[in-house]
């Protein structure tokens, strides 16, 4: 057995940065292998636990080695994984197994969705931002030495440098602009302004007035000016894009992951892999140990136990037995069952709480962003400033001399020039760069913290949170029982070696107390009372203390509990407890230092909250809380003007999690739950929550100083452009200098890191 | 000033053949995996 003790030593990323998978990739992947263009089969997979260029080497290596395999490839930054091998080659369960070897947890992609896998509008943003980035760098090489000859260049210099800057100008922006266009065009037919009306508007009008203003060859094009405020505006729309990209990615590979397999059973008695939306009233299921039942259904055979803690907070298993319930999302423990589902994926009890999740975030989709907010008031401002600005031009003259001043008309030629210079300066460079940059570099901080942040308007929620609810079971305590009384060392060696057959989790927990061993030989699991096995010629036994220590006194203290017997000797009781994650203590504390209200509701018995709630130090608390219940709650803050922030991770938060006005959920919750909240914490610590909410606070008050910075940069500049001072070259220094002092604002956000969060 | 009839058309084809280079990088999905860019050039080919 020294090479498993090897094996788990290295197992997962050889740096150290995320722990070994612990489960088994139980989930056959065969039904989502798929054959490629080049007749190979093809199977994606998403890993998890892999972070560095050790991870990559020690994945692709392992599973190049396996015969057959022809192409395994790890993206590093999605975690997803494409292996390819010749038809019939290997089974596609070989490569699942070489994974849990490796120390990884995979989970098969559903192709579907997983196709759109490349970002076709990222990467047509990309072309845009480089085409604007060559037009504006080589149109600045033809406008400085207009602006730098001013006087001594000949009038004919000048406008052949304006027509080759026309020539580069004109297809780029109208390459680069199409976003902008598209975006307008589509605001418009909907009958509402956005951001995009006005920078459509000022594009295409700088470009004729610079064209026509180069036909009469004057003095003053704005062909540099046009392309550098594509450029600035499509870094800004780039970066705002990979944000909602990103969370986009996060919420559809958690949604590929519930399409799971299961193991279909036929009338000749052939098991095979079906997707899970493929399962039909009445078929027959095998449930492995270890297996997760993916629709609701009646057990027909076998005696097991099910941990049905992720649908209902509940941390001791339940008994299963021929014609019992089972519900989807339950794990069955220890031993094989066989099911009749009684409803399909869509109907079963999971599929409620995904109705009761799409409600709660119905609600959330009509929160208002930062950036939408300004820009709904700086649209018709623009709109009417530069109209304001055309009409005092040409209307001016006349009426200043109807009250005897003297002054000469200008012409439409100067007052369209000068409200088109309006619509450049006041162009929302700064403002489209405003909230974007913060919150990548908000995000970006965080990530390397060990936080998720799926979305921006997540980061904007989550600074206003004045009330934080938290989940027990999973959230608050780590959702496994752990040893808590002294027992030798011989015992408890003893007793493990009998618990490592078992996937009950009071065996689990006395495994990991015990460390690593070797399993007891001819041992065996009575489903619903424990192990007995013979060492050595004696009868041991471990389990219910009415299986191994029938005689022995009840202890009533309510605790969960393990009995051992080895032989006639004395009965020894292990008790468990649920334990608080490390620092639940100092983050609730935290959380109450900064002024924000704590709660602990949780579906576990009143008992247990109540001193999970002690231990913690949170004296709101609800126990045998139902999903409902929760969301109801939660409605209730909301009705007395709260802002929440629902913390939790099983089924039953699901619902709760996507009511709440922010919510997040530790990276061991169910897939549903990760997807229904907006952060998701990835280390065993909840501490980065604090930070989190910090982090948010901080990036709100730099986001809103930029809109500040942007509207003063307005009020100075628009005047000034209305009243005919634009030059090109101010509006050059103008646009590029407001986006610059923008952007730097948001990297402060990036120095403010290491300030201690706790004392 | 002749030159410039020849420096234009220089700086315009340097400043595009920048932009084809960058297009065929994005087309080779050279930006797919930037952290796992950064690693594998570590990694030891045997």
């Amino acid at each position: 057995m020294a090479t498993v003790a090897l094996d788990a030593a290295e197992a997962g990323c050889p740096s150290g940065l995320a722990p070994p998978a612990s489960g088994d990739n139980r989930a056959d992947p065969a039904a989502f292998v798929r054959r490629d263009a080049r007749g190979r089969d093809t199977l994606e997979l998403l890993v998890q636990g892999a972070k560095c260029g050790g991870c990559i080497a020690k994945i692709e290596g392992g599973l190049l080695a396996l015969p057959g395999v022809t192409d395994a490839r790890l993206n590093l930054s999605t975690g997803r994984l494409r292996v390819a091998w010749s038809p019939g080659a290997l089974k596609p369960s070989v490569v699942a197994e070489a994974l849990t070897r490796l120390g990884y947890s995979a989970t098969a992609f559903d192709p579907e969705a997983a196709t759109r896998q490349t970002d076709e509008e990222g990467r047509k943003l990309l072309r845009c931002l480089a085409v604007a980035g060559f037009a504006a760098m080589n149109i600045m090489m033809f406008s400085v030495p207009i602006w730098s000859g001013d006087g001594e260049m000949g009038e004919g210099t000048r406008t052949l440098l304006h027509w080759v800057s026309a020539l580069i100008a004109i297809p780029a922006a109208l390459y680069a602009a199409q976003p902008f266009f598209r975006s307008a065009w589509r605001a418009l037919s909907a009958r509402h302004a956005n951001m995009d009306v006005p920078i459509s508007l000022a594009v295409v009008l700088t470009l004729g007035i610079s064209v026509s203003e180069t036909l009469q060859q004057g003095e003053h094009a704005y062909f540099d000016g046009i392309t550098m405020l594509l450029f600035f505006l499509l870094i800004g729309r780039y970066l705002d894009h990979r944000l909602r990209e990103r969370a986009r990615t996060a919420a559809r590979d958690l949604l590929a992951l519930q399409a799971v397999t299961a193991s279909r059973i036929d009338a000749r008695g052939h098991v095979s892999a079906v997707a899970a939306r493929d399962i039909a009233v009445g078929d027959r299921l095998q449930l492995a140990a270890g297996d997760r039942a993916v629709v609701d259904g009646v057990i027909e055979e076998g005696v097991s136990e099910l941990d049905c803690s992720m649908l209902t907070g509940e941390t001791l298993p339940q008994a299963a037995r021929p014609g019992g319930a089972i519900h989807a999302g339950a794990i069955n423990l220890t031993q094989r069952l066989i099911m009749r589902a009684t409803a399909e994926v869509r109907d079963s009890a999971v599929a409620e709480l995904a109705r009761l999740i799409e409600i709660g975030e119905q609600g959330r989709a009509r929160f208002v962003r930062l950036a939408d907010k300004a820009a709904a008031l700086y649209v018709p401002m623009v709109h009417s400033l530069a109209a304001l600005s055309f009409l005092g031009w040409l209307l001016g003259p006349a009426l200043l001399r109807a009250l005897g001043f003297e002054v000469a008309d200008v012409g439409v030629r100067i007052a369209l020039m000068n409200a088109v210079a309006v619509l450049i300066i006041t162009c929302p460079c700064a403002l489209g760069l405003a909230v974007p940059a913060v919150q990548v570099v908000a995000t970006g901080r965080l990530f390397k913290r060990g936080v998720l942040v799926k979305s921006g308007d997540a980061l904007e929620r989550l600074a206003q949170v004045d009330v934080v609810v938290f989940d027990k079971t999973g959230t608050l305590t780590l959702g496994k029982p752990r040893l808590v009384n002294e027992v030798d060392v011989e015992t408890l060696r003893a007793a493990a070696a009998l618990a490592r057959i078992s996937r009950h989790p009071l065996s689990r927990a006395l495994v990991e107390a015990a460390g690593p061993g070797a399993p007891a030989k001819h041992a065996r699991e009575i489903a619903g009372e424990g192990i007995e096995a013979n060492m050595d010629g004696v009868t041991v036994r471990l389990g219910r203390r009415t299986f191994a220590a029938p005689d022995a006194l009840d202890a009533v203290d309510g605790s969960a509990e393990l009995w051992f017997a080895h032989g006639a000797g004395a009965p020894v009781r292990f008790t468990f407890a649920d334990a608080l994650r490390v620092d639940a203590t100092e983050t609730v504390a935290a959380l109450k230092r900064r002024g924000i209200g704590v709660e602990l509701v949780s579906g576990d018995r009143p008992i247990a909250v109540a001193a999970a709630a002690r231990a913690a130090g949170i004296e709101h608390w609800a126990g045998g809380v139902a999903p409902a219940d929760k969301v109801a709650r939660l409605a209730a803050l909301k009705a007395a003007g709260k802002k929440t922030l629902m913390v939790g991770d099983g089924l039953n938060d699901s619902p709760a999690l996507a009511a709440a006005h922010a919510s997040a959920s530790p990276g061991t919750a169910l897939e549903a739950s990760q997807a229904a909240s907006d952060i998701v914490l990835q280390g065993a610590e909840l501490a980065p929550l604090v930070e989190a909410i910090d982090v948010a606070k901080a990036a709100k008050a730099r986001a809103l100083e930029n809109l500040r910075f942007s509207a003063l940069y307005n009020l100075i500049a628009a005047p000034m452009a209305a009243a005919g001072l634009l030059t090109p070259l101010i509006a050059a220094l103008a646009m590029s200098g407001s986006s610059l002092i923008v952007t730097l604002n948001a990297l402060r956000l990036q120095l403010e890191r290491g300030r201690p969060w706790t004392s | 000033m002749d030159i410039m009839i020849f420096l234009i058309p220089a700086a315009v084809c340097l400043g595009a053949m920048g932009l084809a280079a960058f297009f065929w990088s994005l087309k080779s999905g050279q930006y797919e995996d930037l952290d796992g860019a950064a690693h594998r050039i570590l990694i030891d080919d045997e």
